[in-house]
Parts: structure tokens; sequence; C-alpha cells
């Protein structure tokens, strides 16, 4: 069988491809997509170590994970539409409105 | 046992070029396809891992719902190439420098903690089955189950509200 220290080391990689993503993209739909992959990594642990202590209280949360997940998703690309529709673009060095 | 290994390394590289290529695609469609490839191989791991249920929660919420959203929103706003204009040049490599030091932390962990990390049994017959979800879900997680109904409701609604044109003053912008 597989050890747990390969999926870790699996999901470690995701997550940090995912970090690299939202620090070197200026398309503000690319960072929200690899924060979705961020969260998908952190998904696969939590169901990799559910199964290692066999508890199914992990399985559970990931499914809680994914129900907020939708959720953000629906309000992020609606607030993205919003901004698009008023600035034209979505590069996300644009919208510094708000700095002092 | 052999084969368990291969199909985990074989989907592993899988996966991680698939993020990679989400990350490094000049159009922002090719992403979003990269991306849906990547929670595929994922929904794979989960089913490896002994849960079916959250496999296929995977494909229909992840790579079904809410990448179809994705793609909806990038081909309506025309936003699949943003052109590159000149930047800060030590962004890139500072980010590069600190996604490395993540990666250290993890294998750093990983090697050090391994005690903990054992390898896996083979699993009870009926580990991760939507029955035992289901009945986990709504005995002992009833109340946050519930409470996702209403965030999910919040959130449908503050979108519509957020994208919904605004009458009186629609034209004048």
């Amino acid at each position: 069988m597989i050890p747990v220290s390969y999926y870790f080391a699996l999901s470690a990689i995701l997550f940090s491809l995912g970090a690299l993503g939202v620090l070197i993209r200026r398309n503000a739909i690319i960072i929200f997509m690899s924060v979705e992959l961020m969260l998908n990594a952190a998904n696969l642990l939590f169901v990799a170590f559910a199964r290692a202590n066999d508890a199914l209280s992990g399985q559970v949360f990931v499914f809680f994970v994914i129900a907020v997940a939708a959720a953000e998703v629906a309000v992020g690309l609606a607030l993205i539409v919003v901004i698009f529709r008023n600035r034209q673009s979505i590069d996300i060095d644009e919208m510094s409105n708000l700095k002092g | 046992m052999n084969g368990e290994l291969i199909l985990f390394f074989v989907l592993a590289i899988v996966a991680i070029s698939a993020a990679l290529g989400m990350l490094f695609s000049r159009n922002a469609v090719y992403s979003a396809l990269f991306l849906i490839l990547n929670f595929a191989t994922v929904a794979v791991f989960f089913l490896l891992l002994g849960a079916p249920f959250i496999a296929m929660a995977q494909v229909t919420v992840y790579a079904g719902a809410i990448m179809v959203l994705f793609l909806f929103v990038i081909m309506l706003l025309g936003a699949e190439q943003i052109q590159h204009q000149a930047r800060r040049g030590w962004q890139r490599p500072l980010a590069m420098l600190l996604t490395l030091v993540l990666l250290a932390e993890s294998a750093y962990l990983i090697f050090t903690r391994s005690d903990v990390l054992t390898v896996l049994q083979p699993a009870a017959a009926d580990y991760g089955s939507p029955q035992s979800i289901g009945m986990l879900l709504f005995s002992e997680y009833l109340l946050p189950f519930e409470v996702t109904s209403i965030l999910l409701l919040a959130a449908m609604v503050g979108a519509i509200v957020l994208v919904k044109e605004d009458k009186k003053s629609g034209g004048q912008k």
C-alpha cells in the first residue's frame, strides 16, 4: 500500500503551486483558480489522514469545504463581473483605488 | 500492491503537470481546462483513498459546476488574454523564493515527522461508503449541514444582487 507521506508530498507540491500562482499571476480569474487549487490540495490531505486514522470525520469536513468553495466561487465571480463592468479590466494591478 | 504505486506516480505526474499548465498558460480558457484535468486526477486519488462519495462530489461540484461557472465568466468577459504590461522585476523571483521556502518547510515536516506517517492499511468494507457518510452527516454533523444550506442560499442571493443591473441609474455610468 501507499504510505501517507507520499500523499503529504503531493499535497504540499500542489499547495505550493497554488500559492505561486496567487503570487505571480496578474489576472484575477487565474488567481481565483489558484485558490481553488490550494483548497483542493488541502482536501486531498484531509482525505489521506482520515484514511490513515480510520476516521470518517475528515471526509465529512471535505464535504463542507466543497460546499463553502462553491459559495465562494459564486460570490467571487459575481464580484469579478461587476469589477470588469466598471473598469473594463480584471488586472489586479489596476485595482488600486483604495491605495492611500 | 505494485500496480497501485505505479498508478499513484502516474497520476501524481499528471496532477502536477496540469497544475503547472494552469499556472503558465497564456490563455485563461486553457488554464481552466488544465484545472479540470487536475480536479479529475484528484478525484481518482480520492477513490484510491477509499472515499467514493467525496470523489463523486469532487467531479460533479468542482469539475462540473464550479469550473463551468469559471469558463462561463471567462468567455462572457472576453478576458482570455490579458496583455502583459511592465511589472516590478523583483516580484517574480521573490515569489519563486517564497514558494521554495514553503516547499522546504513541508519537506522538513515530512522527513522529521515520519514516525506519525504510517503506511495505509486496507480499510473496512463500508469505509467511506455513501451510507456511512450520510449517517455521520445527519447525526453528528446535522447543525453544520443545515448551516451550509443557509450559506449556499446567502451566496446565491448575494451573487444575483451583485450582478443585477441597477434599473434607475443603469444608463449614466
